[in-house]
């Protein structure tokens, strides 16, 4: 019963995202090329990846409004990391942002766990902090694209079979992420802490450890993302990716994660993500005046939520069956 | 009663301080504050180099080098709020909304602060002096003239601009417009918003190259939409193809030169500007000078302004950049 519950929801949003294809390719038939589409995926690679780790968050009762934020910052490191040491090979840049951006998640994580401040206060203060930090180290200074070396801005952009490394990347993740999710202690763990606190805890689940997992994930994810993100647009600034927490967030909330926790899918959040990139991709194309955009946005993602809340109500849960359908 | 009469002490006794205080800063140094869009962004971090020359220069001025973390306006009108409490002698303010400032820039001049705004201007009755970087007109037609001289048998533009709202860059696709009938077989296809974020700019400039593949230029009177359409075009394979110009910091277009993306842009002294705005600010707070339509400020070594009928002043010419002179800047701004 739920198990067809949740793969209808998942078929609502295909069915959309096909809807929205057949839409866009009315306007503007060269979008559906499978050339542009992988690069819509392509596009979208950095949404998923923060979605992903989001929803995790999401899953138990948190929230992070610092990936954004963490992304610039470590994004900002790894950049300055390069012009200063342009030889260092990719996999150590890698291995500084994941492990830069793992190290703040824990930050977060931490004051979650052991001081137990709301999540959504702790994130706040935390994006503003990095914010603030990349202002500090870079003293307000852009790293431009002249600085940054060949290899640095090769990487997500290198072609294999057709999709850049930075697609690739999201893919890997989308799988890795589903198997932990679906088959590993940890992953049922994050269902279990945010969907019955009580119950996990009984059931010898630590929720505040739980929650500093999801924390960290989140972060090393936004860290990987940093580094993808600076090196695709080669630039690297205190305001990059300004309001993109908002957009991952809507991301998840659009797949089917609940904001009170304990429901969402890691297809559900890869699904929420590519709505909104192909959206965000598809209005420059369909020459839409650039003063409804924002509102079109807007109205895709209420419609979206308002879909969920209505599946969410329909759902309930269900304790005794029979008192149910007395009533 | 004991208690009143301390009260009353302590009430004198900081009044007293602070008059002492007020007279000592107005002796000392003439503090001048320099609010800008955001901090963070290398135009300003330039133009507060100019300030910090011109108050050298100058003697007796302390710049106060502040501004929001983001664009809006409401961050600025904290700063500002709070540069009245400070009491500065002037504030010279590059503004994020043309309007909304005006009651916080009205209040500061009514406890007798100089107002001035420069580079993006604030309405009439919220400041004294504007000081624009150039003209409008001859942005305007310096935009298109950077597409034009590429282009010697005509073709398609775009523009990038940054959000729908911001007041320069309407205005200089407003005096573009006005002046395309000197630039025969030059077409403006679309104008497109990239909110002078990377990655919208970057989209939009995809965008624009799927929704029109014989595209010649791209205009991007904008900073960060300017790099963001020239990597954009770069990753299209379209270099060679696609010229993206507009208004740029050479600091941040060196690779998109280097690459070939952008064949030239131009942009006007940041430093200057700075410098500029500092020289008008002290000169109309000292006495020297007056906010009237016709008056004649000196600002140094860039020369004189003249003021006009809104009391706004162009400072010079935009200045165009190239391979041949990129090496040069890209380290000063």
């Amino acid at each position: 019963m739920l198990k067809r519950f949740i793969t209808s929801r998942e078929a609502l949003l295909i069915g959309a995202i096909v809807l929205l294809l057949g839409l866009i390719s009315s306007r503007f038939p060269g979008f559906v090329t499978p050339a542009n589409l992988a690069n819509v995926f392509n596009d979208t690679s950095p949404l998923i990846l923060l979605a992903v780790g989001q929803m995790i968050v999401i899953l138990t009762k948190c929230i992070d409004l610092s990936v954004a934020a963490n992304l610039a910052l470590t994004g900002m490191v790894v950049s300055m990391v390069n012009v200063a040491a342009p030889g260092l090979p990719i996999a150590v840049i890698l291995a500084i942002a994941v492990g830069l951006g793992t190290l703040l998640g824990m930050f977060n994580g931490l004051l979650v766990w052991k001081l137990a401040i709301p999540p959504i206060v702790v994130t706040l203060g935390t994006m503003t902090i990095f914010r603030g930090i990349i202002f500090v180290i870079s003293d307000g200074k852009w790293v431009n694209s002249h600085e940054m070396s060949p290899t640095f801005k090769a990487f997500p952009r290198t072609e294999i079979l057709g999709l850049p490394v930075l697609g690739w990347i999201a893919i890997i993740a989308v799988i890795v992420f589903t198997v932990v999710m679906t088959r590993t202690t940890l992953g049922r763990a994050f269902y279990a802490a945010g969907g019955n606190p009580h119950a996990a805890t009984y059931a010898g689940i630590n929720v505040g450890k739980t929650q500093f997992w999801a924390f960290t994930i989140s972060g090393a994810l936004a860290g990987l993302t940093g580094y993808l993100w600076v090196s695709r647009f080669a630039v690297s600034y205190v305001d990059i990716a300004g309001g993109f927490e908002l957009d991952v967030v809507a991301a998840c909330v659009i797949g089917g994660v609940s904001i009170m926790g304990g429901i969402g899918t890691v297809a559900g959040a890869l699904l929420g993500a590519l709505f909104l990139g192909i959206i965000k991709n598809a209005l420059p194309v369909v020459d839409i005046s650039p003063f409804w955009q924002l509102a079109i946005s807007g109205g895709a993602i209420i419609i979206a939520v308002a879909l969920n809340a209505q599946a969410n109500r329909e759902k309930g849960r269900i304790i005794l069956k029979r008192a149910e359908q007395a009533t | 009663m004991k208690r009143r009469t301390f009260t009353k002490l302590t009430t004198g006794l900081s009044l007293a301080a602070s008059l002492f205080g007020t007279s000592a800063l107005a002796q000392d140094d003439m503090r001048i504050a320099l609010v800008v869009k955001a901090l963070g962004i290398g135009f300003f971090e330039a133009a507060a180099e100019g300030a910090e020359e011109a108050a050298k220069e100058l003697g007796g001025v302390e710049i106060i080098y502040t501004g929001p973390t983001d664009t809006t306006a409401e961050g600025q009108i904290e700063v500002i709020n709070s540069l009245i409490a400070q009491g500065v002698d002037a504030i010279a303010v590059s503004a994020n909304d043309t309007d909304a400032l005006v009651p916080t820039l009205q209040k500061a001049m009514q406890r007798g602060i100089t107002v001035i705004s420069w580079d993006s201007g604030v309405a009439e009755e919220g400041r004294q002096v504007h000081l624009n970087p150039s003209s409008n007109a001859l942005i305007g037609n310096m935009i298109i003239k950077l597409a034009a001289d590429h282009l010697p048998d005509g073709g398609d533009v775009a523009v990038l601009s940054a959000t729908t709202t911001s007041t320069n860059q309407n205005i200089w696709i407003e005096e573009m417009n006005k002046v395309m009938d000197d630039y025969p077989g030059i077409n403006v296809v679309s104008t497109v918003y990239g909110d002078d974020l990377a990655d919208k700019s970057y989209r939009e400039a995809t965008g624009l190259m799927q929704s029109y593949p014989d595209l010649d230029a791209i205009i991007a009177p904008t900073s960060v939409g300017i790099v963001a359409a020239a990597q954009a075009v770069v990753d299209a394979g379209k270099v060679g193809e696609v010229n993206v110009t507009g208004l740029g910091l050479p600091s941040e277009m060196a690779g998109a030169i280097e690459s070939g993306a952008s064949q030239s842009f131009a942009i006007w002294n940041p430093i200057d500007l700075g410098y500029s705005a500092t020289m008008i600010a002290h000169a109309l707070a000292s006495g020297e000078a007056t906010a009237e339509p016709g008056a004649e400020i000196s600002i140094g070594r860039v020369g004189t302004i003249t003021l006009d009928e809104t009391n706004s002043a162009a400072m010079a010419d935009p200045f165009v950049y190239d391979a041949s002179n990129i090496d040069q800047f890209k380290s000063i701004f």
